[in-house]
């Protein structure tokens, strides 16, 4: 693949994932033969992505640090048509999600992903699922350092992992090179962020045992600053600790959380470095080599510094108010003068928060071609990113997402909602989370609004696993089942972006599907009439407290 | 599989271990072992692999590791790679896999106390012989 910004597999990797179709094709073949129980295989197909849900099987694609080419792109799209109904969920961590895919094809779907240097490798399991990243790596204006170099390393060491392939649970790993955290390292069970310290060099600060999930917690720093070359011994050193102490007894109690939580941080810190004393300077040490050929493949497109006045682009912001509430939400700075990094809102109103067809994903892998060096992120979002957009060319990308259906001024916005599946989908829910996300959606649809509202960010879950991460919404929504019925229980006040990571708190008795709408309604009005100027609603929220919120929503009965 | 604990067979000593045990504290009980068996409950239970690297890499363990319990042929590669040499499996097609397993995966990423040269071993050396 020329011409691309981002690592390339060479022989060794495209080796691996061809050996891993082939196992993987012939796992399939004795589970249809009768050759394995279904008990045997479920931990086979899961660590190769696929999932039973509740019509179907599931395939989950890993988009290593939620970086694509359009190539790369466009073959998703063909995979989705040829084998699943023409569209895929891009999902909270950097994945994309097929719904309707039978087991006979799966193997045959994993092999179109292996043409374009993709995989599904242990993007679901107890294993090290894939690592994640900020969606704005190697564009952001604040980036101390790219952090999909560091994201690479970690995909290779993690894939097929002798050791750590039947953990007590799954292990999540998120890394940020920015000071503003854009890939919530503090809600992953290892959260990397990359920072400069007084003498100038680049390390990590280790954080362990964040999570959502029926147990949300913010995770602890282990290690304030780690040398970058010491990253995989580290690695295998936690890694290590919790396979050995992580709880097996009880599927709830089981991610490395629970057992930081229980043990204590400066315990697992002393276990951790114990282990780590053991392992430095072995053969996981990182030689500056290996770091830097795999450095030299993120090598950003040499972009010249162009006009960041653009009277084209003045114009038309005067002409078109939509393009103008674009600019402001979906457009965001370039560390290259005259460029900019924009996002295509998956979001549009009253749209399943996520979803994309085939034609859309080919649609935006030709904007990609033609405005941002053929390249593509998913952000965890859900939402796609465009990262090297020159400004003179905004009004064309604008217009020509804007016939894809992906314009929708609403970036950040109370309309850019995050949601699982939920129950149209996934086993494991309690309740639907799209239906609901839908209505909002449209209840709120009209931009002028929602820019007068500002930053508001609703999170739905269809279940206490969260994967609609509701515990950092500022509004989050959690569905419950009572008796049958479908309820929403409330929370306020998360937060999870810039560094300040806070957990909602619920704010009364579930509602009623029907009532979700007017309960949101009622919270934003609480916030416009108590709000001073520049605080979004979170900050609001912080300095009035949950009473007012509460009133509004529940009467003061 | 049932072997009594730390009992006499005919190539020496052997250990028993259950899958809890910390083996870095194992000290003076290594002296004269010829055959340690570790126990996979359930194949999802996977303390066993870390037991396993412990044995070789750290307490320099090199007579035999057996893998006992639910040890089933899609567990092999990965065991092979953390230092096991000997499966008591009962599942069918069992000896025919061990003897495909090595050669499943030709490259490995990870580098362990099995000796296999990793990716990034192999890039360094294909690196430096292109530069001289």
């Amino acid at each position: 693949m020329p011409d691309t910004h981002f690592y390339r597999y060479d022989d060794y990797d495209r080796a691996l994932v061809g050996e891993r179709v082939a196992q993987f094709r012939d796992q399939v073949r004795r589970r249809l033969a009768g050759e394995l129980t279904e008990e045997q295989f479920k931990p086979l197909r899961l660590t190769n992505g696929l999932y039973l849900q509740l019509h179907a099987y599931m395939l989950r694609i890993a988009i290593p640090y939620g970086t694509l080419s359009s190539r790369q792109l466009r073959q998703l799209a063909a995979i989705a048509r040829k084998y699943d109904r023409g569209y895929g969920h891009f999902t909270t961590r950097q994945n994309l999600q097929l719904h309707w895919i039978r087991l006979e094809d799966a193997p045959d779907a994993i092999a179109m992903l292996a043409e374009v240097d993709m995989h599904s490798i242990q993007t679901s399991g107890n294993c090290v699922r894939n690592t994640t990243a900020d969606h704005f790596a190697g564009a952001a204006i604040d980036e101390i350092e790219d952090p999909r170099v560091w994201c690479e390393i970690v995909r290779q060491w993690s894939t097929l992992h002798p050791e750590f392939s039947f953990l007590p649970r799954k292990f999540k790993i998120a890394i940020t090179g920015s000071p503003n955290d854009r890939a919530a390292v503090r809600v992953h069970d290892i959260g990397l962020r990359l920072w400069k310290n007084a003498c100038d060099e680049v390390g990590f600060e280790v954080i362990v045992g964040g999570g959502l999930g029926r147990t949300p917690m913010i995770g602890k720093t282990i290690r304030e600053f780690l040398p970058k070359d010491e990253l995989l011994a580290y690695l295998e050193a936690t890694l290590r600790v919790y396979n050995r102490y992580g709880r097996r007894d009880n599927l709830f109690k089981a991610r490395i959380k629970i057992l930081v939580h229980e043990i204590g941080a400066e315990r697992m810190r002393e276990e951790v470095e114990a282990e780590y004393a053991a392992m430095r300077d072995s053969a996981l040490k990182l030689s500056p080599e290996t770091v830097e050929a795999i450095a030299r493949q993120f090598a950003p497109p040499v972009l010249r510094p162009r006009r960041t006045r653009v009277p084209e682009v003045e114009a038309m912001k005067l002409e078109n108010r939509a393009f103008a509430l674009w600019l402001k939400s979906n457009v965001a700075p370039h560390r290259v003068p005259g460029h900019a990094i924009v996002t295509a809102s998956l979001k549009p109103a009253g749209a399943p928060p996520g979803d994309a067809s085939s034609a859309q994903m080919e649609g935006v892998a030709d904007i990609a071609d033609a405005w941002s060096h053929g390249e593509i992120r998913v952000s965890h979002e859900q939402n796609l990113v465009l990262p090297h957009v020159a400004i003179e060319s905004l009004p064309e990308v604008y217009r020509a997402l804007e016939k894809l259906g992906f314009a929708e001024a609403n970036v950040g916005k109370i309309t850019d909602i995050i949601a699982c599946p939920g129950l149209d989908y996934c086993a494991l829910a309690n309740a639907r989370s799209i239906p609901v996300a839908q209505r909002i959606s449209n209840h709120f649809a009209e931009l002028a609004r929602q820019h007068d509202i500002g930053d508001l960010k609703i999170k739905i879950s269809g279940c206490i696993n969260a994967c609609g991460h509701h515990h950092v919404g500022h509004i989050g929504i959690l569905g419950v089942d009572k008796n049958g019925v479908e309820l929403y229980q409330l929370s306020l006040g998360g937060d999870v972006d810039f560094g300040k990571t806070a957990l909602g708190t619920i704010l009364g008795p579930a509602v009623e599907s029907d009532k979700v709408v007017e309960a949101v309604e009622a919270m934003v009005a609480t916030y416009l009439g108590a709000r001073r100027p520049g605080e979004r609603f979170v900050d609001t929220y912080r300095r009035i407290g949950a009473q007012p919120f509460k009133e509004r929503v529940y009467g003061n009965s | 599989m049932e072997i009594p604990s730390e009992q006499p067979i005919d190539q020496g000593p052997m250990l028993v271990l259950d899958n809890a045990e910390d083996v870095t504290r194992l000290g003076d009980r290594l002296a004269g072992v010829k055959l340690i068996v570790l126990n996979f409950p359930k194949f999802t239970d996977g303390r066993a692999y870390s037991q396993a690297r412990l044995l070789r890499e750290r307490m320099g363990y090199t007579g035999e590791l057996r893998a006992a319990g639910q040890v089933y042929i899609d567990q092999i590669p990965f065991m092979l790679r953390c230092g096991f040499d000997s499966f008591a499996s009962a599942q069918k097609g069992f000896a025919e896999a061990l003897a495909k397993a090595r050669t499943l995966f030709s490259v490995v990423y990870q580098p362990t106390g099995d000796g296999r040269t990793t990716v990034n071993q192999l890039r360094l050396q294909h690196r430096r012989s292109a530069a001289a």
